[in-house]
């Protein structure tokens, strides 16, 4: 049994062998992934709405709302032509805050954040989804390495004015990092884009929700 | 060509550990390895996930070994080994999500681990299964070994900590292991980003250079099992 690739048989070098062989790995191979994704296809999927939704409950905090933060999101156009999903933190049917995502282009990449926003055009949280910048310079934009992404809870556009939702390099109210500023210069950034989308479609976001269920046993929104 | 006699369990581990050192002697596997120690922690992440597919895939081809024929046998080791990285990916991600989001980013990066390739064509398909699965658990934890050197150099020098996110990778309990060892410390850029990577490896090499001679200048150490025992490329 030791030596069995060594004294190969003849017919082992013949190519109908070789073919049949690569051929039979193939099909096992793809029978292999096939049932693998198969199974693993729904949890996953779970998986990743549990994620989702780990997210915008730190951007929309739970006490102001009493719906399934996934269960109907709205899509717009966003700014770049690309249909963007907001979450609607719903109070019965008031909106009392939306959340969606936003990307900052930053040192080394695209930065995606996802923001959340209060009826009142409040920041309620910003948090980094994903990034590639500088590991030790450019990730303290995550929460788990520090608190500066924090330091947008509670803004509007007009706090601070328009002119001052910069870096404090470019003269705004943010602090940079020392080493680093092109990284927080793209988050604030976003973050002032998120709420100038915000603003220019106040109306469509914080409309009552209209939710056609079809279970007769929802009541019907007024 | 006369098969290999299957060395003893001893000679693999000393071989998977340093004689035959994946990265220290061989020089394989070097762009995962360089792409991922910035961190200790990081290393070690990508250091268990490949000793798993490692020895795994030295069991495989093993079983396998009495099928193979000699002109096919390279696109079925890539094969076996890609398919098993996939269903690992995917078994991880669904069941076990947490880790799977601290290492997930390395899994994809094993198949392009040509040492997995250069064991399971070197040894797993010349011996017997367990010896095969065997030296896939060695060289794989050779490989960490070195991961883990090159991650904490590297993380020491360049951000002044040790073990940063361990509790991330293994759990809350494991949290002791993250150190501050230079407080207030500024960082070394250069030795986190990729050509600091070079430098330590360059000086982890040279290391082990002196070490190997130092230890052969010695009388007593008997020199005939080193040159016996390299396996073929």
């Amino acid at each position: 049994m030791n030596d069995t690739t060594q004294t190969s048989p003849a017919w082992r070098d013949r190519v109908p062998y070789q073919a049949l062989l690569l051929g039979t790995f193939s099909l096992i191979a793809a029978a292999l992934l096939a049932v693998g994704d198969l199974l693993t296809r729904g949890p996953i999927a779970e998986r990743r709405a549990e994620d989702l939704k780990a997210s915008l409950s730190q951007v929309l905090p739970p006490q102001i709302h009493d719906n399934d933060l996934l269960a109907h999101p709205l899509t717009l156009p966003g700014r770049n032509g690309q249909p963007l999903t907001i979450y609607r933190a719903l109070h019965g049917y008031q909106v009392t805050g939306v959340a969606f995502g936003a990307v900052g282009r930053g040192y080394a990449g695209p930065i995606e954040l996802l923001i959340g926003i209060d009826a009142q055009g409040r920041v309620l949280g910003a948090r980094v989804l994903s990034h590639s910048e500088t590991p030790g310079l450019g990730d303290k934009i995550e929460v788990i390495r520090d608190d500066w992404i924090l330091s947008f809870n509670g803004r509007t556009l007009e706090d601070p004015p328009r002119e001052r939702w910069a870096v404090a390099k470019d003269g705004g109210d943010f602090d940079q990092f020392t080493g680093a500023t092109i990284t927080p210069r793209a988050v604030v950034g976003a973050v002032r884009e998120s709420l100038e989308f915000f603003a220019d479609h106040r109306e469509t976001l914080t409309a009552a929700a209209v939710i056609i269920e079809h279970d007769p046993e929802e009541p019907v929104p007024q | 060509m006369k098969p290999p006699e299957t060395p003893g369990y001893g000679r693999i581990a000393r071989d998977g550990l340093w004689d035959n050192n994946v990265v220290l002697s061989q020089a394989l596997a070097l762009c995962p390895l360089l792409a991922v120690t910035g961190t200790a922690t990081n290393g070690l992440g990508m250091g268990i996930a490949t000793t798993v597919v490692m020895t795994a895939s030295g069991l495989l081809i093993a079983l396998l070994r009495g099928l193979l024929s000699a002109a096919v046998r390279i696109p079925i080791f890539v094969l076996v080994i890609a398919t098993l990285v996939t269903l690992v990916d995917l078994t991880m991600n669904a069941w076990l999500h947490d880790l799977h989001k601290v290492l997930g980013l390395f899994i994809p990066l094993i198949v392009t681990n040509c040492a997995i390739l250069g064991r399971a064509e070197s040894f797993a398909a010349r011996q017997p299964p367990l010896p095969a699965a065997f030296d896939g658990l060695m060289m794989g934890l050779g490989f960490t070994l070195v991961l883990v050197g090159l991650g904490a150099a590297r993380e020491i020098i360049g951000s002044g900590t040790l073990f940063a996110g361990a509790s991330l990778l293994l759990g809350p309990a494991m949290g002791f292991l993250e150190v501050t060892l230079i407080p207030e410390y500024r960082g070394f850029l250069l030795a986190i980003l990729p050509p600091g990577g070079f430098l330590v490896l360059g000086f982890m090499l040279a290391g082990k250079r002196l070490l190997d001679r130092r230890l052969a200048n010695r009388p007593r150490r008997k020199v005939s099992a080193a040159s016996a025992t390299t396996p073929p490329r």
